[in-house]
Formats: structure tokens, sequence, C-alpha cells
């Protein structure tokens, strides 16, 4: 009889233990993103790296906020850039902060690389991820130091891997196809802002996310250099956007035919114009388009 | 009163009546045959002339390459072509299907077949299955009215665009036509913007490869370009060839030429009405 009842006295503890420690796992555990930044590019130039992102926090399909700097300086040598969770991101920064401040408090003359912080940021984020808390972020890791120039990407899984060019989120299906075939070794400056910004203005067409607000930031072994942000010019003058459904039955749009007179007709005849029985209304775009 | 004496005309649509007892067997365990898809690059562009379409020639069933140099850019009519995504099956039965209905339309009418009737005719068919027709298509062709390019999706939608790409290989396709197109292409700056697209997807994107078939549709006159490019060859053949182990014995060689099935007849009778 006390065997029994000590048994269960020990089975009632370990439960108790168990639901303590299922109700504080849940409370503390990621489960979803809520505030999140879409994706960051990034490629290596000639004198250092090159990154760009665009400054749009979404709150699921809310733009809620229009300002956020996602592209941060770490330690004199590197740039970190992140999509995914903001708040997450916020919190990489204080750890990073944290390191860097001890680094510093050596003080012999030694400062934390690309390729260390690069390291680093990954053990945290695999470590996250087997405890099945991940911070939920696509981080891009990129710097100079000692001449070498160093790009590395971690994903919340804490997946990482060191690139001449990389990109995070949609950037991964629409830029790098453009960055693999376009990306050579010292590209210039402007070359490289360049195919950043081509890489980029897909990137607003096509991602539902994206904000036509942009920063790129510039590492090399002088320094950091964070661009003011600016938007980009698109295009959206295609003829076929125009008047997309000429030509269809029951559209808004008429085609006008203009037929050449016959030469062989010695009289001269006024041009035949074929009208709909409905005529639509005559807005302004249509007037320039027929006048056109 | 017995229900049966009722008779109710069968309802149109799909007939749902077996989804039930599907559900019940995969829960059973019990796992259906996978599709065979084109998981695909397919894309079309608006030049100056007319309409390019492009496509890539890999078929797959799960993650095996079942088809290496399948046909994806279907006929339609003469001056109407259609590149198809998604369950092969539903792209080649529904662009048949389609393709005999737009004939019998020209037979009726007696004139050329339009691209909105073959986009209407299509996109009918695939709303009324909801969905369940996994047919994702590029439709392409210059008619009386002039050039023309849409896209239909499979649950009915359709766009009107100047520049298209649909499949798994799409994105990495559009990068491409969203960085490089331009108004008024020649053929030339067309093809090659076409095969840089399709070239993209072949190789950023795991369900599309092996080689990229071409389509160039202008105004009373069409090209079809089969393997235009194979940027996939076989490098390292074994230059021995394939033999059977010296064990094997042969028995008997026969060698049957092939002849022709049909014998066309110049003159025979005419069908009995």
């Amino acid at each position: 009889m006390t065997r029994k009842t000590s048994l269960t006295m020990e089975s009632n503890q370990s439960n108790q233990h168990n639901s303590l420690l299922a109700s504080e796992a849940d409370s503390q555990r990621t489960l979803y993103p809520y505030v999140t930044g879409t994706s960051v590019v990034a490629i290596k130039y000639k004198d250092g790296i090159l990154m760009a992102s665009d400054m749009g926090g979404s709150y699921g399909s809310t733009l809620r906020y229009k300002s956020v700097e996602r592209i941060k300086p770490v330690g004199k040598h590197s740039l970190l850039g992140a999509s995914g969770e903001i708040s997450d991101f916020q919190e990489i920064l204080r750890y990073l902060d944290e390191l860097i401040l001890y680094d510093n408090m050596w003080d012999d003359g030694n400062s934390l690389g690309p390729k260390e912080v690069h390291s680093y940021l990954t053990r945290v984020m695999y470590n996250r991820r087997n405890k099945f808390n991940p911070l939920w972020n696509s981080l891009i890791l990129g710097g100079v130091k000692n001449g070498h120039k160093y790009l590395g990407m971690v994903s919340m899984i804490g997946v990482n891997f060191e690139d001449d060019h990389v990109a995070t989120g949609f950037g991964n299906h629409l830029a790098r196809p453009i960055l693999r075939d376009e990306w050579h070794e010292n590209l210039s400056f402007e070359d490289g802002v360049k195919l950043l910004e081509k890489c980029m203005r897909v990137l607003l067409y096509r991602d539902r996310s994206a904000i036509n607000k942009l920063q790129i930031a510039k590492i090399t072994e002088e320094g950091v250099t964070v661009s003011q942000p600016y938007s980009l010019k698109t295009f959206w003058g295609f003829s076929a956007f125009q008047n997309p459904t000429v030509g269809a039955e029951g559209s808004w749009w008429v085609v006008v035919r203009w037929v050449r007179p016959n030469p062989d007709q010695k009289k001269l005849r006024r041009p035949p114009l074929l009208l709909p029985l409905i005529l639509p209304p005559r807005s302004p775009q249509l007037a320039a388009n027929l006048d056109a | 009163m017995s229900n049966s004496a009722i008779d109710v005309p069968p309802k149109g649509g799909f007939s749902f009546d077996l989804c039930r007892r599907n559900d019940m067997l995969s829960k059973k365990g019990v796992q259906p045959p996978s599709y065979r898809k084109t998981g695909t690059t397919i894309v079309g562009l608006v030049f100056q002339d007319g309409v390019i379409l492009g496509a890539d020639t890999r078929a797959t069933e799960g993650p095996i390459v079942c088809d290496k140099n399948c046909e994806k850019i279907h006929y339609m009519a003469p001056n109407i072509y259609c590149c198809g995504a998604g369950t092969a099956a539903d792209t080649e039965a529904v662009t048949d299907m389609v393709s005999s209905q737009l004939q019998l339309h020209r037979y009726h009418t007696g004139r050329e077949s339009r691209v909105i009737t073959a986009l209407t005719l299509l996109k009918k068919h695939l709303f009324n299955y909801q969905g369940h027709v996994s047919a994702a298509l590029v439709l392409g062709g210059v008619d009386v009215t002039g050039p023309h390019l849409h896209t239909i999706y499979p649950h009915g939608s359709t766009d009107t665009l100047p520049f298209a790409t649909m499949g798994s290989g799409s994105l990495a396709a559009m990068a491409m036509f969203e960085s490089k197109y331009k108004e008024g292409l020649t053929r030339d700056e067309g093809i090659k913007l076409v095969v840089e697209a399709i070239c993209s997807g072949i190789f950023n994107d795991l369900g599309s490869g092996s080689n990229v078939d071409v389509c160039v549709i202008t105004k009373g006159h069409k090209e079809y370009l089969r393997n235009h490019l194979l940027p996939n060859p076989r490098t390292f053949v074994n230059p021995k060839g394939f033999s059977f182990t010296k064990k094997t014995e042969v028995l008997l060689t026969k060698i049957t030429p092939l002849k022709e099935k049909v014998e066309v007849i110049e003159g025979g009778d005419a069908m009995e009405e």
C-alpha cells in the first residue's frame, strides 16, 4: 500500500513538473511572425559589399511601418541586414551589441570581423531552433576585414553559407536569377548599385509586401555608409496596359479602323469609320489614345 | 411516396460524389498515384509584329523527371498556340478539346479563329471545373484584330498582358522579363529575351530543365522552333556503347523494315451518306 501511494505521489509531482514546464515553454515559443520585413539583397563588389533593402514593416497584410531600417552596421567591419520578424531583429542587434562591447573591453587591438560575427549568429540561430523557439529572421552578414570581403547568410533554422551574392525571402526567387546571370568579379560601385536597383525594381513590381522606399548600404575597408532613403522609377506605360480589352466583344474599348481609299476609284471618298452601336464614355485618356 | 419516381436531370459541372470515398481511403493510408506534372517555365511576349511563346521541356512525376523532352507548346489553330503548365494530362486534354471546338467554329463561320474565342472557350471550361482541372496556360496568337497574349489560371481567371510567365519557374523568368522587356522589340530581340527567360527558369528552378522550345506567330505566318536551344547536352557518353553480357546467347536475328500502315488510294469511293 505504501508503495502504491508513493508511486502516485511521484507521478503527481512529475505531472505538476510537466505541466509547469509545458506552460512555461508554450508562453515563450515563437509560433508565427507579426511585424515582418521583406527581402534583402547583397553583392560583393570591387571595394567591399553592397546591400539593399526596402524600408517596409508589414503587420500581416497591412503596411504598418514605412521607415524601418533593416540594415545596421555591426562593429567596425560588418553590416547586418535582416528580413522577417522585426522584434527578433532588434533582439539580435542587442546580442551583437553585447558581443562587440565585450570584445572592445578586452582592448587587445583585435576586433571581430564579419566571419566571426557570422559564426556567432549561426550558433545563436541554430541553438534557438533546437529549443523550438526560433528567431524568425533571415540574416545577411557582409563585411571587409584586412582586404578580405565576406558575405554570408543565416536562415531562421540555422542554414548558413557564404557566397558572392545573397538574397532573402522573395529575393531568392526573383533577384538571384538576375544576379547569377549578371554578377561578375570586380564590379564598380556604380555598376553594383545599378545591378542592385535592377533587382529591387523587379521585387517592387512583383512582391506584394515591398514598398518603393529603399536604402542601399556600402561597406569597405574605410567604413560603413548607409544611404538616405530614396525611391525607384517605375514604368507602367505599356500600350497593352492602356486598353487591354480592345476589340473584345462587350468591352468598353473599340477598334477604330481607318481604311485607305481604293486607288482605282476616281472620286475622293471620306475614309469610313467603324463605330459600335453603343459609344463608350469619351474619357480624356481614350481621346488621347485615339488622337495619337 | 417513393423518391425514385422523381427523375432529376443530371446537373452540370464536377461531380463531387467520390470525394468522400477518396477522403476515407487516404485516411486509411491508401496513396493515390501522383500526377505527372509539367513543373515548368512557360513564357510569352508581344513584339512588334506578333507574339513569341517559349517553354522548357521537362515533365516531372514527383521528384523524378519522366520526360526529358516533352512538348509544352500546343497547337490550337493555325494562328494560335498555347503553352501549358500544371498537370500534363489536363493541359493536353483541354488544349486538344478547345482546338477541335475552334476547328468546328472555323467551318461554321468560314473565318480565321480569334484569340479571344479560344480564351473564352478555355476559361469557360476551367471555371466550370472549379480549379480541379489543373491547367495554367499562356495563350498567344495573331488574328484580324492584332496580336494578343493571355494567361489563364486553373480556376478560370484570365489576364491580358504584354509579357507573361507561368509555372514553377515563373518567378525566375519574370525577373528576366521585368528587367529587360520594352515595347516594340524586333523578332531577334524577342527570341533572345524569351530564350533568356526560359534559361533562367531552367537553371534556377528544379521543376524546369532540358531544352528550350520557341514559337513565333506573326500575321499569316508561324514558326515552331522545336528545341531551339539545347543548353543541357549529354556531356559524358560512354564510348564503348551498350553491349549485352558476354554470356548472352543470340538465338535469332530478324530485321523487319517498318512500312506504312495506311494506303492512300487516290479517287477512292466517297463515304456513304
